[in-house]
């Protein structure tokens, strides 16, 4: 038996159902129909005809160098980063945490402008004057001896694979050491003349432009990771003999790997869209700082919206496939494929 | 033995003060008291992770108030087990002797052999994802026993089980006293665990441990 009374008003719940799928899907459809205009727009041969061009070839080039770089320095940054914040408190953790939201609230302009500022000050100045004249310098006094004794640390204190590493490393390092005493000068020019470049308005000022944006993505991303993790498994580890250094490799960055690879496509596709802050910061110069966003706007300028909406459907393309890929390798191992 | 003297802790506006008792060597204790009342608290601070306001904490002669949780060398079973999720039973029960840099041969036996103790050989090369209760507790039960540490600590290990696999596991907790003379303090808001396992009952009121000897 119900009870007394009538039944309360259960009924199908297709309609309520439907007004969901009708208020979200609109925006689904949206997209939908903004790739199927550009599709129609054009045509393979006027697509084929556009990424024969030279310049578009080029910028494809550096946008996957750029990206890919990007999202390894962003890596780099946001998973220490993204684990301070989730498991630790200390003081001005809210003034980090806020500091940190800028670059996501900011205009992309502004963010570019305030790049380009940096570098007219004393401090950005004296950087762009060190990898401009003395890069090799910089790398063949300062930077290889650090390495050296940073792999000398983890080779006394790592597990076998990072002592592996760590070796290799210091063997290349160390070559690099020894040559100073023999042919230094030689070391020195040599760097110079390959690695030498300017910051502002050269490939590593688009590479500082996406990273300033995408690793904001990527902090977040990690951070949120982070929070989801039991800090109980790092726990238990330290009492099975683990460092806490020993329990974040060996049982949290594991279970992070899917965050990280969320992470990683984030701060990738992040760093393709990017435009604003590329086009103060490093301009829009063909063959030399033009990357597919870039590419968009400069064709556009030009009025050859056939090479334009080509540009952008590729843009599309490698980011849905970036996107595939990454879901596909995320998901594996875990049960799900 | 374990030996914790006038220890105080505190974490925000929970605080426990001057908390004194002794688990002799081999002995089994239980630790009783309500939930929140700070039994956790107390168990995570032996197993060096929660710091401590004052007071000290001895294993065996050693005062280790101020060791790392890796240097106590204490078996530590989580209530909710805490299995590291991307890792196999067999890695789970074979990774604090990998720790220890011990060869693989003897990982390999030590693993067998506490597979087929505890019950969970034909589990060896599943993840956690999809063990029951009952079977993951014993994985975090090889997992603590595997490097035979002296001292065993356990929080509520059987609250979360049903009738049947807790008077399993009762069976199973009396047959590690027995077979590993471990020193044990296990945590429980139940009464009927402590009679049916502790040879020292303790029951935590109010911020005051009082003792009640042997239940049974």
């Amino acid at each position: 038996m119900n009870g007394d009374g009538p039944p309360a008003a259960g009924g199908s719940d297709r309609g309520f159902i439907i007004c969901l799928a009708i208020l979200g899907g609109s925006y689904v459809v949206l997209i939908v129909w903004m790739l199927a205009a550009d599709l129609f727009y054009t045509t393979p041969g006027h697509m084929l005809a556009s990424l024969q061009s030279a310049n578009i070839r080029f910028a494809i080039k550096l946008s996957l160098i750029s990206c890919t770089i990007t999202t390894v320095l962003a890596l780099w940054v946001a998973v220490p980063l993204g684990y301070l914040l989730s498991r630790t408190k200390f003081p001005g953790k809210g003034a980090v945490d806020t500091i940190l939201d800028i670059p996501i609230v900011l205009p992309p302009l502004v963010i570019g402008l305030s790049l380009l500022i940096l570098f007219q000050t004393r401090p950005g100045q004296w950087l762009e004057y060190v990898t401009n004249k003395q890069m090799g310098f910089t790398l063949t006094f300062v930077v290889l001896p650090a390495l050296l004794a940073l792999n000398a640390f983890l080779l006394l204190t790592g597990r076998w694979w990072l002592r592996l590493l760590a070796a290799s490393i210091t063997a290349a390092a160390a070559v690099g050491v020894l040559t100073q005493f023999s042919f230094g000068h030689e070391l020195e020019v040599f760097l110079q003349r390959n690695l030498g470049t300017r910051i502002t308005y050269a490939l590593p000022s688009v590479i500082l432009a996406q990273f300033a944006v995408s690793t904001a993505f990527a902090v977040r991303t990690m951070r949120v990771t982070f929070d989801q993790i039991s800090p109980r498994t790092e726990q238990v580890a330290q009492t099975l003999g683990c460092s806490r250094g020993q329990a974040f490799w060996l049982v949290t960055i594991p279970q992070a790997r899917r965050g990280i690879l969320t992470a990683g496509t984030l701060a990738w596709a992040r760093s393709l869209g990017e435009f604003g802050p590329i086009l103060i910061f490093s301009g829009a110069t063909r063959m030399k700082t033009e990357v597919l966003s870039t590419t968009v706007f400069l064709e556009l300028s030009i009025g050859d919206l056939y090479a334009a909406i080509a540009v952008s459907l590729l843009m599309v393309i490698v980011a849905v496939a970036v996107l595939v890929i990454t879901r596909i390798f995320g998901l594996r191992g875990t049960g799900i494929i | 033995m374990i030996a914790v003297n006038s220890l105080c802790l505190r974490q925000g506006a929970f605080s426990l003060l001057n908390i004194s008792f002794a688990i002799p060597s081999g002995a089994y204790g239980v630790l009783m008291g309500k939930t929140g009342c700070g039994k956790t608290s107390i168990l995570e601070a032996i197993a060096g992770l929660r710091p401590i306001m004052s007071g000290s904490i001895k294993l065996g002669n050693q005062d280790v108030s101020s060791w790392t949780p890796a240097g106590r060398g204490v078996g530590y079973v989580p209530q909710d087990g805490a299995l590291f999720p991307t890792m196999t039973v067999r890695e789970h029960l074979a990774f604090a002797l990998r720790l220890r840099q011990r060869n693989p041969a003897e990982i390999k036996e030590r693993v067998e052999e506490l597979a087929n103790w505890l019950e969970i050989a034909h589990l060896l090369n599943r993840y956690p994802i999809g063990l029951s209760g009952g079977e993951a507790q014993r994985v975090a039960l090889g997992r603590a026993l595997s490097f035979r540490p002296r001292i065993l600590l356990m929080d509520e290990p059987l609250s979360s089980l049903d009738e049947s696999t807790r008077g399993h596991l009762i069976g199973l907790l009396r047959d590690v006293r027995q077979r590993t003379k471990v020193t044990i303090l296990h945590v429980t808001h139940s009464r009927w665990e402590a009679e049916q396992l502790g040879d020292v009952v303790l029951r935590l009121d109010q911020g005051v441990i009082i003792q009640e000897g042997a239940a049974t």
